[in-house]
């Protein structure tokens, strides 16, 4: 009884916390702008199997892509547990799902078998990052904070690890005479080491399961917050081919207002702003992209213009956002300003020019973070509220705007190419 | 150029005749006026005359679809561009439009519908498959014999609208292979031209991103490089010239690749 008053105080405290950190994203959420229309359920469901279950994108780097894999699947079953864990926790219970059989049988089994290899791949995750120099993992926008959140998440998950074990351990330990589930590391464990192990039982549970809740609370202020959203951002994303890049409503309605003198004006609507300046600019989706973002720096890896040593990092922009949002949201629900920007105190034109916009970013990010429309998206503000393009390209506008080329040709040419 | 002129249909003259060509090829700025682009117009114009196509061009009537613009932030200049362009189309009741340019394709096959301007929209490379395919169009002479290609995919192609088998099923059908570059397909690198850079300088780096697309293809030890983008032509052509390389390697479009094999 003692045990479940205080499992229930625990879990309580969780959902509590959690609860908070939700309502604060939420409200930052409520500063942004609308994003597409979340429609094609059916299509949807299809990309989600295929990109987020089936890792599909991942594999993209086949190696490294296995082992992610192997943790996310082990991940997945490992979470069932979890639940039954909380079940029992909060009724008293112990392996309540065991009437499932086979099925429980099986997800027992992945799981004891998925938690050694996944303490494995963490420990090579862990090491790769503090061993090996890859570049992907360097950059302005990477922290010393940014190493240390990795560190210290990547042990969450290798110590969730060994308490699960610990616990089947002593399960099977306990009940020398059947139990419920299949353990084949576990029990191979129980046959090797010839002591009585039954006392691990008990905190091996307890830690596993105050590992999670705490681990949970530790998310929504991590990169890790991928646990939670990258299926969710893989669901919302944008299904449409990379290269198409919404137009702008308001700037129709203005445009067809110039191409016929005689349309209405609208004069209650709101003027809105042209693109994005700061974090109050960007759509929902921007921002969730920004919270899914693990920071792996697969965008960037594969960037021309990094890769050519340019200043800009696909991946930056979207750590900014999230950084900026931190910042300035507080203030912004006050209604307030603090005189800086998204744009420029944090990104820079340099960078933001410097995109071609080939969008091998948004086709390499594992949980389709689409990094061009943002950036392009900025370019708007820059060129439609403050005129503020690189030199060639006014040049350029202007061309298009005088011949209807981007070069200056006169029209009356346009069939001399057939002449020879 | 010493070539004679060339007889390409304009859809204004059809129209007074009370003819409707069944395809519309929209040439774009670098057909009509890059020098070296000219030739890849000429090349698919030959080609399409070759077939026997019923086709007929803008002319004067065609302007820029806007994509450089829009993908520079100027989204008003992109929309005028587009609602002039959408008024001609309409007024012509086009159905069919074929592209060389990737650029003009993606702007028109995905960000013209929103603003009224619904078309059939088809890229060149589609087209020349589809025709080999059917045994319309028959390739019997290899000229390039004993050589060998590469494929660079342009961004717009590939990646934006995954047409990566069409153009290599092209060059494939006189090349008989096409030897593949380290980043291709889905991994392909950028020329460096996309997104309005065409028409800037680049922004301060090491390198220039067309030399790092260059030195890929130089290392890949084949006789031509086949593209099938403007923007991409003008990059690869100006990187094997500044490597020093013309002589070893040279920069081909698709359609030229058709037009030398059926010897137009």
């Amino acid at each position: 009884m003692t045990k479940q008053i205080l499992f229930i105080i625990s879990l309580a405290i969780t959902l509590g916390v959690f609860a908070w950190s939700v309502k604060r994203l939420w409200a930052f959420f409520k500063l942004t702008k609308p994003s597409y229309p979340i429609k094609n359920i059916g299509a949807r469901i299809s990309h989600t199997l295929d990109v987020a279950f089936g890792q599909t994108k991942i594999f993209r780097k086949p190696v490294i892509g296995l082992m992610h894999a192997l943790v996310f699947w082990g991940f997945l079953v490992i979470t069932l547990g979890s639940i039954e864990i909380v079940i029992d926790g909060v009724f008293g219970l112990e392996r309540s799902f065991a009437f499932t059989g086979w099925f429980y049988d099986f997800v027992m089994a992945s799981g004891d078998v998925f938690a050694l290899l996944i303490i494995v791949f963490i420990k090579a995750f862990s090491l790769r990052r503090s061993i090996l120099r890859i570049k992907r993992f360097t950059g302005v926008e990477m922290s010393s904070k940014s190493y240390w959140d990795a560190q210290i998440a990547l042990s969450f998950i290798g110590l969730l690890m060994l308490s699960l074990l610990a616990f089947n351990v002593g399960y099977i330990s306990n009940h020398p005479n059947g139990y419920e589930g299949v353990y084949p590391v576990s029990a191979a464990i129980v046959n090797l080491v010839n002591l009585d192990l039954g006392w691990l039982q008990e905190p091996g549970w307890w830690i596993h399961i105050l590992l999670i809740f705490v681990f949970a609370n530790y998310l929504p202020y991590s990169k890790h917050f991928h646990v939670f959203l990258s299926v969710p951002n893989v669901f919302l994303a944008n299904l449409e081919p990379l290269t198409k890049y919404p137009n702008l409503e308001s700037i129709t309605k203005e445009v067809k207002l110039m191409l016929d003198p005689e349309a209405a004006y609208d004069e209650s609507e709101e003027v809105a702003r042209f693109g994005v300046k700061d974090v109050e600019d960007v759509s929902w989706k921007n921002y969730m992209d920004s919270l899914a973002c693990t920071q792996c720096g697969r965008c960037t890896d594969v960037c021309p213009a990094n890769i050519t040593g340019k200043l800009l990092s696909p991946r930056k922009i979207f750590v900014d956002l999230r950084k900026r949002m931190d910042e300035k949201g507080p203030i912004a629900i006050k209604g307030e300003d603090d005189g800086k920007s998204l744009l420029r105190d944090y990104i820079t034109e340099e960078e933001l020019w410097a995109c071609t916009t080939c969008n091998a970013c948004a086709q390499e990010c594992p949980i389709d973070i689409s990094h061009p429309n943002l950036i392009m998206d900025m370019r708007r503000y820059l060129v439609m509220e403050e005129a503020a393009a690189p030199a060639e390209l006014n040049t350029m506008f202007t061309n298009i705007e005088n011949n209807g080329a981007p070069w200056q040709f006169s029209p009356e040419d346009r069939l001399k190419w057939t002449e020879g | 150029m010493t070539d004679k002129k060339l007889h390409v249909p304009v859809m204004a003259d059809l129209a007074a005749k009370g003819e409707k060509p069944e395809y519309l090829y929209w040439v774009g700025c670098a057909g009509a006026f890059d020098d070296r682009y000219q030739k890849v117009a000429r090349a698919f114009a030959k080609i399409l005359n070759h077939l026997e196509i019923s086709y007929a061009v803008l002319g004067k009537e065609e302007s820029c679809t806007g994509d450089a613009a829009k993908r520079a932030g100027n989204e008003m200049l992109f929309q005028m561009q587009a609602m002039q362009n959408i008024e001609v189309l309409n007024a012509y009741e086009v159905d069919k439009i074929i592209c060389t340019c990737p650029h003009c394709y993606n702007t028109l096959k995905n960000e013209y519908p929103e603003l009224g301007g619904n078309y059939n929209v088809i890229n060149y490379t589609e087209f020349l498959d589809e025709m080999i395919q059917d045994g319309k169009l028959k390739l019997e002479n290899n000229p390039f014999k004993g050589e060998s290609i590469t494929y660079h995919d342009p961004c717009y192609l590939g990646r934006g609208n995954k047409i990566y088998d069409a153009p290599r099923n092209v060059v494939k059908a006189v090349f008989g292979d096409v030897k593949e570059l380290k980043r291709s397909r889905s991994f392909g690198l950028c020329c460096g031209a996309g997104g309005a850079q065409m028409f800037k300088e680049a922004e301060k780096g090491d390198k220039e991103v067309n030399i790092e697309r260059t030195e890929e293809i130089i290392e890949r030890k084949v006789d031509k490089v086949a593209s099938a983008c403007p923007f991409c032509m003008t990059m690869l052509t100006d990187g094997i010239k500044l490597k020093n390389k013309e002589s070893e390697l040279q920069n081909l479009d698709v359609a030229e690749i058709i037009e030398k094999a059926l010897e137009l």
